[in-house]
């Protein structure tokens, strides 16, 4: 390229409309709009197909703690315990993994040595692609036996606590091992982001804090961590997100039971997605329809969760 | 900055040198006093002949963090002290996080293999009491493979032609639209898209149609703003460069976008395309609403009947409660896995091999 004698910034061509230009571009836009359209089907099928139990339901759908779908008529059930027993979970599950994920990531960021650092987050990556169902069967055959005497002994010395009010569960599959299983699958997810923000701190912050004679700790306090406050809370959020709809992992640990409990060491707490996985199958009558319903809450609460996370997220990027 | 050029500290220094030095442990002190602790700690359980890795890992992680901590203020002062205390709490997060993930490898590697034999890959459970010490996950395998694939067939065109239209034509609010709603697309819980799928099952087909064809769905609602986001990603890497030499040699966009745009990202397209299959094959709750938990036999067919996959014959095995349940659970387990890896092995290696090289 010598000559430059054309300073008309020429459009892409597209004097005339090709017939092949015309098709692709409409392809291409047609991909984007069946995902609005996929998205927004996934709500209007669950509604549509939650509307006949939720009209015949005799219970509050909200505040019921009861489960009697599985009948012809006259159905009764709500999503209060399921309700519950979702957010505690998750809430465990984002106590435990969210400070560990931090851990992580500025370990991988500012603690690894340089030439390791990738290889070591290839490894915390490795985590998230073991399957959920994987995590259930080493929760309920591995882990679970290991945590019983763990349980016990925390009933004898901290059962003054009403969270850890005795008698233990026998075989562990409580509320606890569940969260502890869901932190371990959503750790992953909480690191990477934090990851991402950790690589954005401005080498300029970080230097000043050390040209001041701050210790590595100092530097993490004064200048990473404010500046990756909205990238590890959208991760959290995301986590907590996977978190909520993450079924087999709680459907294999948690016996079906339906209740209300702040009991971390005792079954009977169940969530959304575990009891959809374990009712399916057996349900008859409105029970079909009501797992919908049900779904169609749980869908409602990780969509509020992720915008929230997706908006905390770009409003962190536009603020930096 | 200090004004005078202070020379190397070395042995021979002065008093000065000595000075600096003060308050200050020497390098290799962390490590040497890990290595004391470990040491200590281990004589100390063996002594009392309760020896045990976790106990030993965990004590001797304490014991040292005391002990640096300590040390540390006694010698650097208070600000180094707690420098210390948290570097060795970051180290300790990421032992903490390599915990699961060894042990789980651990724990499907040694309990699969009682099971993992070509007599287990190669039949099926049909005609196979649930007690019966035979049968294996042929079936399972068959679904998977057969989900998976028209689960993908689905979710590629649709996830590369959404990725190319992000890159290539959408602006302003549409872009931004759909850009949101990809993202909140990957988080829909995987067990809303199953019922997705039921609820669209039902209209169309009536109440308990279950089949092949229900799970690829919703596998694919699952796979595809996974198969959109890294296209784009991989998309955007293309140099602007190519698509301009192109069009100067007045070849209309969608032939730039057929013969240059996407065979330069093809490497790349690749390896998204086959993390995100990585993703969706252990899927597991859609399948049990869609494709049914209590197929037995092999089938082929996508629209004929309930499908066995891997991930569901874990969980059917593990919920029917036996010993030799257990064991298919945990040989399906280290095939799924084997698998799981065998495809992010060959996505990195495609990644990398077949990467336009950078000038």
């Amino acid at each position: 390229m010598t000559t430059t004698d054309a300073p008309k910034a020429a459009p892409p061509p597209t004097g005339k409309r090709r017939m092949g230009d015309v098709v692709f571009a409409g392809t291409a836009r047609g991909s984007g709009i069946l995902i609005l359209l996929i998205l927004a089907g996934v709500a209007a099928f669950l509604i549509v197909q939650a509307w006949p139990s939720l009209a015949a339901n005799t219970a509050n759908f909200l505040t019921s703690q009861a489960w009697e779908a599985n009948v012809r008529e006259s159905p009764a059930f709500g999503v209060a315990a399921l309700a519950f027993g979702t957010v505690l979970a998750a809430a465990i599950a984002l106590l435990l993994a969210t400070p560990v994920a931090i851990g992580i990531a500025l370990f991988i960021v500012y603690y690894a040595p340089r030439k390791l650092a990738s290889l070591l987050g290839y490894l915390v990556d490795l985590l998230a692609a073991i399957p959920s169902v994987v995590y259930g069967l080493w929760g309920i055959g591995f882990l679970a036996p290991q945590l019983v005497p763990v349980y016990e002994g925390m009933t004898r010395y901290l059962g003054w606590i009403p969270l850890f009010a005795g008698p233990a569960s026998t075989s562990a599959r409580t509320i606890l091992t569940a969260g502890i299983v869901l932190a371990v699958m959503i750790l992953p997810i909480i690191t990477a982001m934090s990851r991402d923000v950790f690589h954005q701190v401005p080498q300029g912050h970080r230097e000043a804090a050390l040209a001041m004679g701050a210790t590595r700790w100092e530097m993490i306090r004064l200048a990473v961590l404010p500046f990756g406050k909205s990238g590890i809370v959208g991760g959290a959020m995301l986590g907590m997100g996977r978190a909520l709809g993450e079924t087999m992992a709680v459907a294999m640990i948690l016996s079906p039971s339906l209740a209300i409990s702040w009991n971390l060491l005792q079954s009977g707490n169940q969530t959304i997605a575990g009891h959809i996985a374990l009712q399916y199958p057996e349900a008859t009558g409105y029970g079909v329809s009501a797992l919908i319903a049900a779904g169609l809450v749980l869908f409602a609460i990780t969509l509020v969760v992720n915008m929230g996370a997706r908006y905390v997220v770009a409003r962190g990027n536009k603020e930096s | 900055m200090s004004l005078t050029t202070t020379p190397p500290p070395g042995p021979e220094m002065g008093p000065a040198s000595s000075a600096l030095r003060r308050g200050s442990l020497p390098n290799r002190f962390p490590v040497a006093l890990l290595a004391a602790t470990a040491a200590v700690v281990a004589g100390v359980l063996l002594a009392f002949s309760s020896f045990g890795f976790v106990l030993w890992g965990l004590l001797t992680a304490v014991a040292y963090v005391v002990f640096v901590v300590t040390a540390s203020a006694r010698v650097e002062g208070g600000r180094k002290a707690r420098d210390r205390l948290v570097t060795s709490l970051v180290y300790g997060c990421f032992l903490l996080a390599m915990l699961p993930l060894v042990s789980v490898l651990w724990t499907v590697l040694g309990n699969g293999f009682a099971r993992f034999d070509p007599y287990f890959l190669s039949v099926s459970m049909n005609g196979v009491l649930p007690s019966m010490d035979a049968g294996g996950a042929y079936h399972a395998i068959v679904g998977t493979l057969a989900i998976t694939g028209m689960a993908t067939l689905i979710s590629v065109p649709i996830g590369v032609m959404t990725a190319v239209y992000l890159v290539e034509y959408a602006e302003g609010r549409m872009k931004r639209t759909i850009m949101f709603f990809v993202d909140v697309m990957t988080g829909i819980p995987s067990i809303v898209a199953g019922l997705f799928v039921v609820a669209l099952w039902i209209i169309l087909f009536g109440p308990g149609a279950t089949n092949g064809a229900a799970g690829a769905i919703a596998l694919a609602v699952l796979m595809i703003p996974v198969v959109v986001r890294s296209s784009e990603e991989m998309l955007r890497l293309v140099p602007q460069d190519l698509r301009e030499a192109s069009y100067a040699l007045g070849v209309p966009k969608w032939r730039t976008i057929t013969k240059v745009v996407l065979p330069t990202s093809a490497a790349g397209l690749t390896t998204g395309i086959m993390l995100a299959i990585a993703r969706v094959i252990g899927e597991t709750a859609p399948l049990i609403l869609t494709a049914g938990s209590s197929a037995v036999s092999i089938n082929w067919n996508l629209f004929d009947g309930q499908m066995m996959s891997l991930p569901v014959f874990i969980y059917s095995q593990v919920r029917m409660g036996g010993a030799v349940n257990y064991e298919r659970a945990w040989a399906a387990a280290l095939t799924l896995i084997l698998v799981v890896m065998l495809l992010f092995f060959l996505a990195r290696m495609i990644g990398r091999l077949f990467a336009p090289k950078a000038r």
